[in-house]
């Protein structure tokens, strides 16, 4: 005879189960983000938490089984270019963007599409660098896509219809949007590209549910502003080369997608370089914010408090790497906000107060020789003709870095020993042209070695630089171990809670690597250039990885 | 209309003299400092046909422009100079340039010499003639191809009067070694089963590596498969100095210049 607590237990399961099946279909909140980890089943936003730290906790796949990986699906793009999406997983369905500006929903299971958003973007857009677009944000049912014609657009999760859509920027100015969106509280919070169109950059807040705008900071500050006696007055004697308005088109980009401490109530955004960007004759000063990381407090878009990478940059040093948002530093008991910058240099910094904590190259330097004790760079520009290391498209770039706090080490896509020389020349402001005052040539150290055009086969040799991932005590930046690539390499870095690091390159190849150690353990031909940061997720009991090579976006995981 | 386009090339790009605010500012002209002389021959001979017509042999064809000071106020750059030519200036009557990586190389060359350059001491190179060699006493079809005709154990020379330029082919024929791109370098492979493979890297990867050997076969290896792997930085190349009279060697140099591509 089954006694009475024993005839509940079916009714408890099922209550369970009913409350697990609301769990895993409600909506998306800021809350839900905030509590990423314990869901790790879904990427949620687009480096996977607002730490931004691109590690799943998933760990299905070991570096015992990893071998094993099978191709599950592939999803071919029908629109030719380079595809740089990361894609988001909620509840089972995949949502990616595809060049110029579609949303795809998919089945992450089998990769069928549930739907398409398709938006054709202005035709009269100016866009630097490739049209592309690096993902969505979701919030409630909604998802979110900045366009390259600089608009934000609300969109149906379950159905792919537009709800509404917000001129952010004029496009015809230079202005777009490329990364994906982050959604705070009621928020989603976007940047504008255009460094190289003379732009001057900002970051805003939009209200959810209407699009309306509810806070905007500008990266460059106009007259009143603080920090707008870094971009200083002409010489008296000016030779008529000096911009009296520098400030006015300085650039300031905002392309990759920043991070957010619910704690502090801060969020955090890497910016652009400065415009021009190499005729630094016409804009004298420090020119904030560009190449810093800003804190804004996410209610009101207020500045917090800013650190500047590189201080007048001549050399196209964007800082719009994701920030990396680390707890107790090396066991300090320090929150820091960890940065593998484009000009070379590892950083940590304090998240609550930007305090300087840490710099140190992570590959070749010489456009600078060391810190002040303010963190400030003491910069040693080389002769003209001379090669600065690293060169204009930098140590590393917008590729995803990873943090695993399991081994505490932070993982970088780099180019080691590549530098450029530098050519400036003056050039006037007019709306919506180019705006960077010259530009830089690939320093080969023997005659004939590779620049950076890519050639059907691979001419980037051992006389080249070359790509590697880099493994980096977060707490000191001690190198801890390598993996050299042959070419370069443009893919962002995923890491699990069992000690695997995902990542691809130019050459094509998805390789998996033991993060404590950095030894290959798996590797298989894409046949294709790797241009995004892998991901995971879970259906069922299974875990996937998924990654873009060329058009196509495939999907991995142990067979059943 | 000639006198349009003559006025624009000055006006909008070139300036003259250089303009002392914009050097004081931006520091040393950032170009090559040396220019081979059959560069420049080539670039004579490309400014006679394509640009004398409206600036005239001397570069002063119109009144106060005078292209012999080699300083160009908007193109401070060798590359910014190419850029120009490229794009040209179609609202002053400039048209573009759609010129080769050699023939820039020359024109460049020429622009930034023209006040020094004596035409009579380079000679010019018979192509036929230069052919005649190539094919015969040169024996460079033994490692080298054109067109149809030659081996595959060298690098390809059907388009080499289009990617390189006139000096560096020059010196390649007495000096090949200094002028052996990377990607050329050849390469000694030893499996670990032992078979040695000499050829030319056609690609390379983190995991792999693609050759021809020295008869011509393909070959795809791991590279975690080799016991060995080594480049090679010496040209295999002969050197033509003393092998060539100076008239011959002018003469290859005028047939390599003259391959732009399949006929």
């Amino acid at each position: 005879m089954m006694t009475r607590s024993r005839r509940l237990i079916p009714c408890y399961v099922a209550a369970l189960i009913g409350l697990l099946s609301l769990r895993l279909h409600g909506q998306v909140t800021s809350q839900r983000i905030a509590a990423a980890n314990s869901e790790p089943q879904n990427w949620l936003t687009y480096s996977g938490d607002y730490q931004s730290h691109r590690f799943s906790l998933l760990d299905q796949i070991t570096p015992a089984n990893v071998k094993n990986l099978k191709l599950q699906w592939v999803y071919q793009s029908p629109v030719a270019g380079n595809w740089q999406t990361t894609p988001l997983v909620v509840d089972g369905v995949m949502y990616i963007t595809q060049r110029p500006n579609d949303v795809v929903a998919l089945d992450a299971v089998t990769g069928r599409a549930f739907w398409i958003y398709r938006y054709t973007p202005n035709p009269n857009r100016i866009v630097c660098c490739g049209a592309n677009n690096r993902g969505v944000a979701i919030l409630g049912d909604t998802l979110f896509m900045g366009t390259l014609d600089a608009n934000l657009i609300a969109i149906e999760a379950k159905s792919g219809r537009q709800i509404w859509k917000t001129e952010v920027a004029s496009t015809t100015s230079g202005y777009s949007i490329t990364h994906a969106p982050l959604v705070v509280k009621d928020k989603v919070i976007v940047g504008v590209g255009g460094g190289e169109y003379g732009i001057r950059g900002f970051l805003a807040a939009y209200d959810v549910n209407t699009g309306k705008e509810a806070w905007r900071f500008y990266t460059i500050p106009g007259p009143g502003e603080k920090g707008h006696e870094t971009w200083e007055a002409c010489p008296p004697k000016s030779d008529g080369f000096c911009d009296p308005d520098a400030w006015k088109h300085g650039g300031g980009s905002i392309w990759m997608t920043g991070s957010y401490d619910p704690q502090l109530n801060l969020t955090y955004w890497g910016v652009g370089n400065v415009g021009p960007d190499y005729a630094g004759g016409q804009r004298p000063g420090d020119n904030l914010y560009t190449d810093s990381v800003v804190a804004l407090d996410v209610d009101t878009g207020t500045l917090r408090w800013h650190y500047q990478f590189t201080p007048h940059d001549v050399y196209d040093y964007d800082s719009v790497q994701v920030p990396v948002l680390v707890d107790n530093w090396g066991r300090t008991g320090i929150n820091a906000l960890v940065w593998a910058n484009r000009n070379g240099n590892y950083y940590a910094l304090d998240r609550a107060t930007g305090r300087f904590l840490l710099g140190r190259p992570f590959v070749k330097v010489n456009w600078m020789s060391e810190f002040d004790e303010r963190g400030r760079p003491i910069q040693t520009p080389q002769p003209p003709g001379q090669p600065t290391y690293p060169g204009n498209q930098g140590g590393t770039n917008w590729y995803s870095p990873s943090f695993s706090p399991r081994t505490g080490l932070f993982y970088v896509s780099a180019w080691e020993d590549y530098a450029s020389i530098y050519g400036p020349s003056p050039v006037e402001y007019k709306e919506g042209r180019n705006f960077t005052g010259g530009g830089p040539r690939p320093f080969g150290p023997v005659p004939g070695a590779p620049g950076l055009a890519r050639a059907p086969i691979n001419i980037w040799t051992e006389a080249a630089g070359h790509g590697a991932v880099i493994a980096l005590d977060a707490a000191t930046g001690d190198q801890k171990w390598k993996f050299n690539m042959t070419d370069v390499t443009d893919s962002g870095i995923l890491t699990t809670a069992s000690n695997l690091l995902f990542t691809g390159g130019r050459e094509g190849y998805f390789q998996a690597l033991d993060a404590r150690t950095g030894t290959l353990l798996w590797k298989q031909n894409l046949g294709a250039a790797i241009n995004s940061g892998p991901m995971s997720y879970r259906i069922g009991n299974r875990q996937y990885i998924a990654t873009v090579s060329g058009l196509s976006l495939f999907v991995f995981a142990l067979d059943e | 209309m000639q006198k349009i386009i003559a006025v624009a090339f000055l006006v909008i790009i070139l300036a003259v003299g250089g303009s002392t605010a914009v050097s004081s500012q931006q520091g040393a002209q950032l170009h090559d400092s040396q220019y081979p002389e059959v560069d420049i021959a080539l670039g004579a001979g490309l400014y006679s046909a394509r640009c004398a017509p409206c600036h005239g042999a001397q570069g002063d064809g119109i009144g106060g422009v005078n292209l012999r000071s080699g300083t160009f106020r908007n193109a401070i750059t060798d590359r910014d100079l190419a850029g120009f030519i490229r794009a040209g200036s179609p609202t002053a009557g400039m048209p573009p340039f759609a010129l080769d990586d050699t023939d820039m190389a020359g024109i460049i060359a020429y622009l930034r010499n023209m006040n020094s350059f004596d035409a009579g001491t380079v000679k010019a190179g018979n192509v036929a003639q230069g052919r005649a060699v190539f094919e015969g006493k040169g024996s460079c079809t033994k490692c080298h191809r054109v067109g149809r005709v030659g081996s595959h154990v060298g690098p390809n020379l059907t388009d080499i009067g289009s990617v390189r330029s006139a000096g560096s082919l020059q010196r390649s024929l007495v000096e090949p070694t200094s002028q052996m791109m990377p990607v050329n370098r050849p390469v000694r492979l030893v499996t670990k089963d032992g078979t040695v493979i000499n050829g030319r890297r056609l690609n390379e990867d983190t995991y792999s590596i693609q050759v021809m050997d020295d008869r011509e076969r393909l070959h795809s290896v791991l590279k975690s498969d080799l016991r060995e792997f080594t480049i090679v930085k010496t040209s295999p190349m002969p050197s033509y100095k003393g092998t060539l009279t100076t008239e011959e060697l002018s003469d290859l140099l005028g047939y390599l210049l003259s391959l732009k591509g399949p006929s």
